[in-house]
């Protein structure tokens, strides 16, 4: 059994860290929170408009903050950035401590990079750039940037390779190493780094970038130290994460002592159709919280592990979603023991292939949301759509040259304890926003015959969830195309909470000489050919629902019915037929 | 024969502010009144009458309004159908797939057109242009009358790929134009003939949605105003920062979206750069929150959309404004970690402040600025105020602030002002970083009624050199409405290589948009001192999804678009791209979009006439003095009127400047001089001459 956590020990660490806070004033701390925060927000700033690779400058795809000197702890996170890095960087940081230490330690001006998604999280197209924060000869803090790349070579141009069941195949594996040595950049790395892409331009743009970020955290620190002083400042660091781990503590201790589990499934890895379960046990006692996942499928072979920071990190996600004014620094998790088993799905070992990440994490959230929704029902959401819905068209045209229109799928959110889910929302671990149908149409040979909203998907409830989309995707080129589908939800519908009812599974249909199929996986192919004409249909979930359906007033199951969210028929079904005296 | 006189009024959400300016005489005027609501044009009328009680003398009248705002963001448009191609009738629905706040997953979306009303007709035009299927007329038809039973009071035609060949969209309107019972009919391609089809067809059922609402309330002013003998101009601001005739506000009121807060930068922009300043970045501090603008190289930053609210989009080139929600009426609380913070809650104008006694109990920033004795409580700004409960704000400090943080009630109203001014610092950071600028090279310029209260320790924290406060900064809006210049943007998508680019073609969208323009300004009745035209693409090397704003050189000759060749485009977009990321890639190069404004510049009036009376002497200025709280002690601060300070005064903090729309603080370290223009200069005191 991995452990991780602080049980029993982190209430004394909170009153002996007590010491410190002491030396700093009330004031003086509200404006270094604020300070502090504003340094990383102004390195997300800088790599944002810095970076040339859209998944950096439009969908905001990375992540900086300030880390603990020793522990590599988060003490502070952009309000920007990627929400699974806020949690994950603090393993990276730690990955590039323990391999310092081989070497003597960091110097001044040494920058580390890496994409290991074992030792890091996530998967291996986010690239972390770490480096050390020296204050009078002393090291002060470490420096992070994450961003993730277009392309870091492998077997498939951005590195979603469905068939994968090696790290391997997914990317090339970068150990962390030192880009900088004391200030000098080191071109035999950068060389090797730009020889393993297939957008070098990109990723030399997105180095460059990140190296910006940190240079400007560092300028800022000086300054931030030069007014303020080390000791005021570390000791502000200090009392922030109390303050953190305190905030935490105060919204569990109004929950409700006892145990809830929740368990739910993917449908398969993508190699063996076999479900594979992800089951919670959430205990609330007192003022701690813990979340065991023993349970949960054993590594598989397919892409859809996840390494164990991974699964810290979407802990922390599902808990900042449940109570959003936590702070992104690492006092937070003091409060929370979280078991994962060993060899699992959900703590992966190298070389296992994790470029699937984004499945496995939204099912984490969706059992987490299921536990917690029991003991507070009136803070906690239904299950949004839960699958990032990777799809790629490809192929050649007549004059050779290669096409590849590559996109990720949106679906309904839950309904909450205010109102109905979202429409088409964005999935919970990213802001990203989706292209629109005349850009990808400018730029591929195909045409969208539908780009609309699911009829009938969403989980019924006293407030429904929100309704997924239907997004159906004609072939215009000679030559045909290839797609490949990676998604989830094929089997196991998202839940709903408090009472409310599941949405409506994701589909996948494609288009053959002999009429419409469906993968024998459910979710995931590879190598569909398809012909000019020919097309392929994703119908994407909705959300959960919220709340026990008998108490969704007539007029609003009749507005529903009005607008065609559900057919008449389904109404009646998940109602009643209490809303046709209200129908318009 | 008299000149008449020129008039700016700003609706804004407390106050409507006019300004006046003599064309004779040179001498101005300025009023407050309240706003009227739910009908702006009650107090619109009371404030021209304040300020120029004679119609007639006007000759011209320039409008910033919050109409077009308010009634999106209160949903009080009209009624509106879409018709729209088979497969995508959601499009508005579905948005760009986003969500309204990044944490918590709470938050649902209704669009303005429901979805029952939100019709598809059979047709289709690839990205290439080609027609893929016509347009079934028949549908078009059936689709009016069905809206029409409806109740829709005006109807959009929003079909994919519009942009790339508008021959559909184009029949359909004219179809449907033949049986519509109204105006209030218009396709995307001419609203908005850009790639994107969310931000086109938002764009457009926004137009749509206000058309019916703001033409009427135009058409109820425009009637007032002639039934009191007004016979000049009417002009109405726009989200760029320019001018527009009524009748294009009313066939585009979507432009007017952002039309109050532009023209209050438009003003900054003038008066900073006649002052000397042609980097200026500028502080809109009201009751909820805290708007940022930067103006670079005399140039106010545009962008090319924004959103009024989740999920409202609005694609036409605004005036940049960057908002935290950190206002005078922002609530200070202690969270349960102990840690003091300031906002998003705010008690808005109304309740407004604890002091204000209007039923608040939690403290907010103008309640700790009224306690630490820069605002002053006997006497406040707003009209209809009675004086202010002092007591009532201290004991909101000492329960919500100072107890939890074990303070005393004045260094913890202390501790909410440096709070509040740390997170309006940030803010100012972030949109020059954002920018690629080092705001310490700006000036800062405040405006509105709270925020020259701060302007002082804007420079401390963000470490700006000098912050420049204009002679009337709680009507600046109202006077930028009298400053600005008359423009036209238009934008043409056209999405080629350069080197396949057709510039011909390219020359006869210019043409276009240059006839266009001329004909808007001709038809004005305006005296423009000048005229301009401008001409960018959008560009970017293949592969790249964000562009680079090109400006283009482009002759015209006796009113004939000079096609520019393509080795000077190429240049261009080389300067332009080396410009911003230092350096040149080997890739080809994209043309996405065709951007042209056309300008007609107006007039401007001397600043100088606002300067302070000659015979002004800073001893009749002078209003004895006030302990003000500082740094964790009281000090006696200096009470000087402003407006009756002379050209060149100096007062060294600390010090309390007075003026009916707006109070200034001095702190003890810096140090307040009144430049030729009666604009006020605070540094630091060391740094003055």
């Amino acid at each position: 059994m991995a452990h991780v956590g602080t049980a029993g020990e982190a209430v004394d660490r909170t009153e002996k860290a007590r010491g410190p806070e002491q030396g700093v004033d009330p004031i003086t701390l509200a404006i270094l929170a604020g300070r502090m925060e504003q340094i990383a927000d102004e390195m997300d700033a800088t790599l944002f408009r810095s970076a040339f690779n859209p998944i950096i400058a439009e969908a905001h795809d990375a992540s900086h903050g300030i880390y603990h000197a020793e522990t590599g702890e988060t003490m502070v996170q952009g309000k920007n950035g990627l929400p699974i890095f806020v949690g994950v960087m603090a393993f990276a940081v730690k990955a590039v401590i323990d391999k310092a230490a081989e070497s003597g330690g960091p110097k001044d001006g040494d920058v580390w990079i890496f994409n290991d998604a074992h030792i890091g999280g996530t998967h291996l197209s986010d690239m972390r750039l770490v480096r050390p924060y020296f204050r009078e000869g002393k090291l002060f803090c470490w420096l992070a940037s994450v961003g993730h790349w277009h392309d870091v070579g492998g077997a498939v141009p951005g590195n979603y390779n469905p068939a994968a069941t090696e790290v391997f195949q997914e990317a090339v594996v970068l150990p962390p190493v030192k880009l900088m040595a004391e200030g000098e950049l080191r071109t035999d790395i950068l060389d090797i780094i730009l020889r393993n892409t297939r957008l070098p331009q990109s990723a030399e743009g997105d180095v460059n970038g990140q190296l910006g970020a940190l240079d400007l955290g560092i300028k800022r620190l000086d300054a931030l130290l030069d007014e303020y002083g080390g000791d005021t400042v570390n000791e502000a660091l200090a009392a922030l994460a109390i303050r953190a781990e305190t905030l935490l503590r105060r919204e569990v201790e109004a929950l409700p002592d006892g145990r809830w589990e929740a368990i739910d499934y993917l449908d398969n890895d993508g190699i063996t159709d076999v479900p594979l379960p992800i089951k919670v046990a959430l205990e609330v006692k007192g003022d701690r919280l813990s979340l065991d996942f023993t349970g949960c499928a054993p590594q598989v072979a397919g892409p859809i592990n996840i390494a164990l920071p991974t699964s810290i990190a979407c802990v922390y996600v599902a808990i900042k979603h449940i109570f959003p004014s936590l702070p992104a620094n690492a006092g937070v998790m003091k409060p929370i023991d979280i078991k994962v088993p060993e060899h699992s799905l959900l703590s992966a070992e190298f070389p296992a292939p994790t470029g699937g990440y984004t499945e496995t994490i939204l099912r984490m959230i969706d059992v987490i949301f299921s536990a917690a929704s029991q003991a507070a029902p009136d803070r906690v959401v239904a299950n949004a759509y839960g699958t990032i819905n990777a799809l790629s068209i490809a192929g050649k045209k007549s004059n050779g040259q290669r096409w590849v229109m590559f996109s990720f799928y949106g679906g309904g959110h839950g309904g909450t304890p205010e109102g109905n889910g979202l429409n088409h929302g964005s999935a919970p671990i990213s802001m990203a926003t989706i292209p629109p149908v005349e850009i990808l149409e400018a730029a591929y040979p195909v045409a969208f015959r539908q780009w609309a909203l699911r009829e009938g998907s969403a989980g019924v409830g006293k407030h429904r969830g929100g309704l997924g989309a239907v997004y159906e995707i004609e072939v215009l080129e000679e030559n045909g195309a290839e797609a490949f589908f990676f998604g989830e939800r094929g089997k196991f519908p998202p839940k709903g909470v408090a009472g409310g009812g599941g949405a409506a599974v994701n589909r996948f249909d494609y288009e053959q000489d002999d009429g419409w199929h469906q993968p024998p996986m459910t979710s995931k192919m590879r190598g569909i050919v398809l012909k000019q004409g020919q097309k392929v249909r994703l119908q994407s979930p909705g959300g959960g629902g919220y709340g026990p359906a008998s108490e969704r007033p007539a007029a609003e199951v009749a507005r529903d019915v009005a607008l065609g969210y559900l057919s008449a028929d389904q109404a009646d079904a998940a109602y009643g037929n209490a809303w046709r005296g209200n129908a318009e | 024969m008299s000149l008449g006189s020129i008039i700016g009024v700003d609706v804004g959400g407390t106050f409507t502010d006019v300004f006046s300016l003599d064309l004779g005489t040179g001498e101005t005027a300025v009023a407050k009144v309240p706003t009227t609501r739910p009908d702006q044009s009650g107090g619109f009328l009371d404030g021209i009458r304040a300020a120029q009680p004679d119609m007639g003398r006007i000759r011209s009248l320039v409008h910033g309004t919050t109409a077009g705002t308010n009634a999106l963001l209160e949903r009080k448009g009209a009624r509106t159908g879409v018709i729209t191609t088979a497969g995508f009738r959601d499009v508005l629905e579905m948005r760009r797939r986003d969500r309204p706040r990044t944490w918590g997953l709470r938050g649902d979306f209704t669009p303005v057109v429901p979805r029952d009303l939100r019709l598809e007709v059979s047709e289709r035009v690839l990205a290439d242009g080609t027609v893929d299927q016509p347009v079934d007329l028949d549908a078009v038809r059936d689709a009016a009358k069905a809206l029409q039973a409806q109740g829709c009071e005006a109807v959009v035609v929003l079909f994919v790929n519009a942009y790339a060949n508008p021959v559909n969209e184009q029949a359909a309107v004219e179809a449907l134009r033949a049986v519509w019972h109204n105006p209030h009919v218009a396709a995307s391609s001419e609203i908005l003939p850009e790639i994107r089809e969310f931000e086109r067809f938002s764009t457009t059922a926004l137009n749509g949605y206000l058309q019916p609402e703001v033409a009427g309330y135009l058409a109820r002013l425009e009637t007032a105003l002639k039934g009191g003998g007004f016979g000049g101009e009417f002009m109405i601001v726009q989200s760029n920062g320019g001018v527009m005739s009524v009748d294009t506000a009313c066939k585009r009121p979507v432009r007017t979206a952002l039309s109050g807060p532009s023209a209050g930068v438009i003003a900054a922009g003038y008066i900073a750069e006649t002052a000397g300043y042609a980097n200026l970045i500028t502080g809109d501090m009201g009751g909820t929150s805290f708007d940022v603008s930067m103006i670079v190289g005399g140039e106010t930053v545009v962008s090319p959309q924004t959103s009024i609210d989740f999920g409202m989009v609005v694609r036409t080139p605004m005036i940049e404004i960057a908002t935290i929600g950190a206002g005078g009426g922002s609530i200070a609380s202690v969270d349960a970690g102990g840690l003091l913070t300031i906002g998003p809650e705010s008690a808005g104008s109304n309740p407004g402040p604890v002091a204000y006694g209007r039923g608040n109990t939690r403290p907010t920033v103008t309640d700790a600025n009224i306690v630490l004795g820069r605002i002053d409580a006997t006497r406040p700004l707003g009209k209809g105020l009675g004086a202010l409960d002092l007591e009532a704000a201290k004991v909101a400090i000492e329960e919500h602030v100072a107890k939890p943080l074990g303070l005393g009630v004045m260094e913890a109203a202390e501790a909410i002002v440096r709070v509040a001014n740390s997170r309006m610092a940030g803010a100012i950071r972030l949109v020059s970083i954002e920018r690629g600028h080092d705001p310490a090279k700006f000036a800062y310029m405040p405006f509105g009624g709270g925020g020259a209260l701060h302007a002082g320790a804007m420079i401390d924290e963000v470490g700006i050199g000098r912050a420049l406060i204009p002679r009337f900064p709680g009507v600046t809006s109202a006077m930028g409405c009298v400053i600005a210049d008359m423009r036209q943007d238009f934008v043409q998508t056209v999405n080629a290589t350069l080197d396949a680019l057709d510039l011909p073609g390219l020359a006869d969208h210019m043409q276009t948009h240059f006839d266009e323009g001329q004909m808007v300004l001709e038809s004005a009745g305006s005296e423009f001192a000048s005229r301009e035209e401008r001409f960018e693409l959008d560009m970017a090397y293949i592969g790249q999804t964000h562009t680079v704003s090109v400006p283009i050189t482009v002759k015209v000759e006796n009113g004939r678009v000079q096609a520019p060749t393509r080795e000077a485009v190429r240049e261009a977009f080389e300067a332009s791209y080396r410009g911003l990321y230092g350096r040149l890639l080997k890739s080809g190069i994209r043309v996405l979009n065709l951007r042209s404004s056309v300008i007609g510049k107006r007039p401007k009036f001397d600043l100088a006439r606002l300067a302070p009376a000659k015979d002004a002497t800073v001893e009749a200025a002078e209003r004895g003095s006030r302990p003000v709280f500082v740094r964790g002690q009281w000090e006696e601060a200096r009470i000087v009127a402003r407006l009756e300070l002379p050209v060149g005064a100096r007062v060294d903090g600390p010090a309390v400047l007075e003026q009916p729309d707006a109070t200034i603080f001095v702190e003890p370290w810096l140090s307040a001089t009144v430049d030729s223009y009666g604009n006020i200069i605070i540094e630091q005191k060391g740094e003055q001459a």
